[in-house]
């Protein structure tokens, strides 16, 4: 009866003419979008070489950064030797050592530890108070006019003389509570966290504000949803892409403000090293010994400057409008 | 547009009172003894006493509207005095007196008590004054050299989008971004004053302009700090411009302008620049505390003896006065130059309403 010839599959016409292709979701194409940011890649391979060499560098360059050696003081970086032959240059010394015979390149690592512990925590402490007070103050109206007006008010506080001012009051205690070099930690983090979180907590409020008005908001808190729930699971991974991109802008914020008051010497104890605080002890004798300016300063600008290009390019990458121009 | 910019001034008050009240609690919850430098062979009574000439006998509320007193009522009274007796500009006018106060015991004017600092013993304000100029002659100049050098380079890079000028500008926009003054300082001194032996490394505050040869001297002086202060100014407003102006490129009214046969260049310099120009002037406007506040650390590394190493050299020497009234000058210039942005953006943009 049926003529089997004739028989047609009923799902053919639905199917595609070409080759399936793999499954795409959101985050395969903010990576393709990111990819084609030459300076973001870039941005991005050095930061995240840079943090791994300060987090693997003490175990394979083991020398203690500490460690003072007057007799093998002041020698020139290795390169010097290329067109210098008469300079002091030691192999097992390649970045050189300082006026008492540190070895820089030890130097190096320690002060990279440090520099980026702090950027990493200052801007995880900055960007939670923010993400905090955007979010409290997009979702609930009656904290809005307050934690609005309290964010305007901190961002009219002169931010680098009150942290000058408070790193140097609350020195003594802290360092007497915590230690010398946990209690510097604590303090630098907690005042540029402090002092960080405005431009966050401002985005988030916007992006919050026009979230909370859609129809999925509104579906949620009909089934019941408690408030709580609603930011964690349907505001909060909205608002990641903003929260991304300030994060980067506070990582860059968080070192320079920690070099620059190492530099202006109220940062770290003196024996422990950042790159803050190596370019500031450079600076007398730089006439002599410009490398020693150069490396540290080199390191944190080209750290601040991949971090910045990696901010950019995420914002490109994570933009739907601007995706897959 | 004149009662929003009433409004506006009359909120700004609560702002900078918070703001005092921030920097008066932080130093008062400082641990660290004014006394403490006083030699031990001075008597507790002694000291006692010389607590109380401190003013540190009395409440916590009483010291704070002191200290408020002496900002805003007593230093303007001396301003105004001095203004009326020395200055040019208003010398012509009687002396007015406002800060002398009639002593009963000596049967006389004498003037009021200032405040002062506890590092020279001098009225903090005389310093502050003092200082200024230098800060000012440095980092103004810095601001405006930044500010002419990045308009032109925005306005070129949005019009050749893509171009490689515009990539070129966009990537050393990025490098004077990311480069903080202190390694661009210590590095434009090795350059320039240690390798090449052009211009001076310590900016020299004692310095008289009197003829061509000292104005050159002055001239050499200044070009590094100034260099310094201006990449970041020209980087971050020339980031502005471009973005702006670019947003502009793109609209409505370019299109007619160039329809109706208008040139090339009046379209861009009249018709695009004169709209694009209206966030950056707010940006311009805020961004003038903020270089303030960045030439602290310019001012340490050249050695300009302005008002940002004055407040390091107090901080250090635990000068707590100096330190207050230094930080809370910086609070004001935000607020105020907050409140010019703010009003600039409502005049030049017929577009926003605040009534």
């Amino acid at each position: 009866m049926t003529d089997t010839a004739n028989e047609i599959d009923p799902y053919a016409a639905l199917q595609d003419k070409e080759p399936g292709k793999p499954q795409r979701n959101q985050w395969l194409d903010v990576w393709d979008q990111f990819k084609k940011h030459k300076g973001a890649v870039f941005g991005g391979g050095f930061l995240f070489f840079i943090t791994l060499a300060v987090l693997l560098g003490p175990y394979l360059w083991t020398v203690d950064a500490q460690k003072l050696d007057i007799r093998n003081k002041n020698v020139r970086p290795i390169w010097i030797a290329i067109w210098d032959g008469g300079a002091k240059t030691l192999w097992h010394r390649p970045f050189g050592t300082d006026n008492l015979g540190r070895d820089l390149l030890a130097q190096m690592i320690a002060g990279g530890r440090a520099s980026m512990a702090v950027g990493w925590t200052a801007m995880l402490l900055s960007l939670s108070i923010g993400t905090g007070v955007g979010v409290a103050a997009g979702y609930f109206k009656r904290l809005d006019g307050l934690l609005m007006r309290l964010t305007d008010l901190f961002l009219s506080l002169p931010i680098l003389p009150l942290l000058l001012v408070a790193v140097t009051l609350f020195r003594q205690p802290l360092r007497a509570n915590f230690g010398p070099e946990g209690g510097m930690f604590i303090l630098i983090v907690v005042v540029v966290g402090l002092t960080s979180w405005m431009q966050t907590a401002r985005i988030v409020r916007g992006e919050i504000l026009a979230l909370k008005e859609r129809e999925f908001i509104l579906a949620a808190r009909s089934i019941g949803t408690t408030s709580g729930a609603i930011i964690r699971r349907h505001l909060l991974p909205n608002v990641i892409s903003p929260i991304m991109v300030s994060a980067t802008l506070g990582l860059a914020v968080a070192i320079i403000t920690e070099s620059a008051l190492s530099f202006l010497g109220v940062g770290f104890p003196s024996d422990f090293p950042t790159w803050g605080k190596m370019l500031a002890d450079a600076v007398p004798r730089m006439e002599e010994y410009p490398e020693r300016v150069l490396l540290p300063g080199i390191a944190i600008s080209l750290t601040v400057l991949g971090v910045n290009y990696l901010g950019d390019g995420l914002r490109d990458a994570l933009d739907p409008r601007i995706r897959g121009r | 547009m004149l009662t929003f910019t009433i409004r506006r001034m009359l909120t700004s008050i609560p702002t900078l009172l918070f703001i005092s009240i921030v920097i008066f609690g932080l130093l008062q919850l400082a641990p660290g003894d004014p006394m403490a430098q006083v030699p031990l062979t001075v008597p507790p009574e002694v000291k006692q006493k010389m607590r109380e000439a401190l003013g540190l006998g009395a409440p916590v509320y009483i010291q704070y509207l002191k200290w408020l007193n002496q900002f805003f009522i007593v230093e303007p009274q001396f301003l105004i005095d001095w203004m009326t007796r020395d200055s040019f500009l208003f010398g012509w006018l009687p002396d007015t007196q406002f800060s002398m106060v009639y002593d009963p015991e000596l049967e006389k004017l004498v003037t009021q008590q200032r405040n002062i600092s506890w590092q020279t013993r001098s009225p903090i304000m005389d310093i502050v004054i003092q200082r200024i100029p230098q800060t000012l002659w440095v980092v103004g100049l810095a601001y405006i050299v930044g500010i002419l050098i990045a308009l032109p380079i925005g306005i070129y890079s949005a019009y050749r989008h893509y171009s490689v000028f515009d990539q070129a500008g966009t990537f050393i926009t990025m490098v004077g971004f990311s480069i903080p003054p202190f390694f661009t300082g210590p590095l434009l001194i090795v350059i320039f004053s240690v390798t090449l032996g052009w211009l001076p490394s310590i900016y020299d505050t004692t310095h008289v302009v009197n003829d061509w040869a000292s104005f050159k001297y002055q001239l050499s002086q200044m070009i590094l700090p100034v260099m310094v202060l201006a990449l970041q100014t020209t980087a971050q407003i020339s980031r502005y411009m471009r973005a702006s102006m670019l947003d502009n490129l793109n609209q409505d009214y370019v299109r007619t302008a160039r329809a109706k046969g208008l040139k090339e260049g009046v379209v861009v310099m009249v018709h695009v620049l004169r709209n694009s120009m209206i966030p950056v002037i707010t940006v311009i406007a805020l961004g003038v505390p903020s270089i303030f506040g960045g030439a602290i650390i310019t001012e340490n590394v050249f050695g300009v003896n302005g008002i940002g190493q004055l407040l390091i050299t107090a901080l250090f020497a635990n000068d707590i006065p100096m330190v207050m009234t230094i930080t809370f000058i910086f609070a004001i210039m935000i607020v105020v130059f907050n409140l010019i942005a703010d009003v600039l953006y409502g005049v030049l943009d017929p577009r926003i309403r605040y009534d």
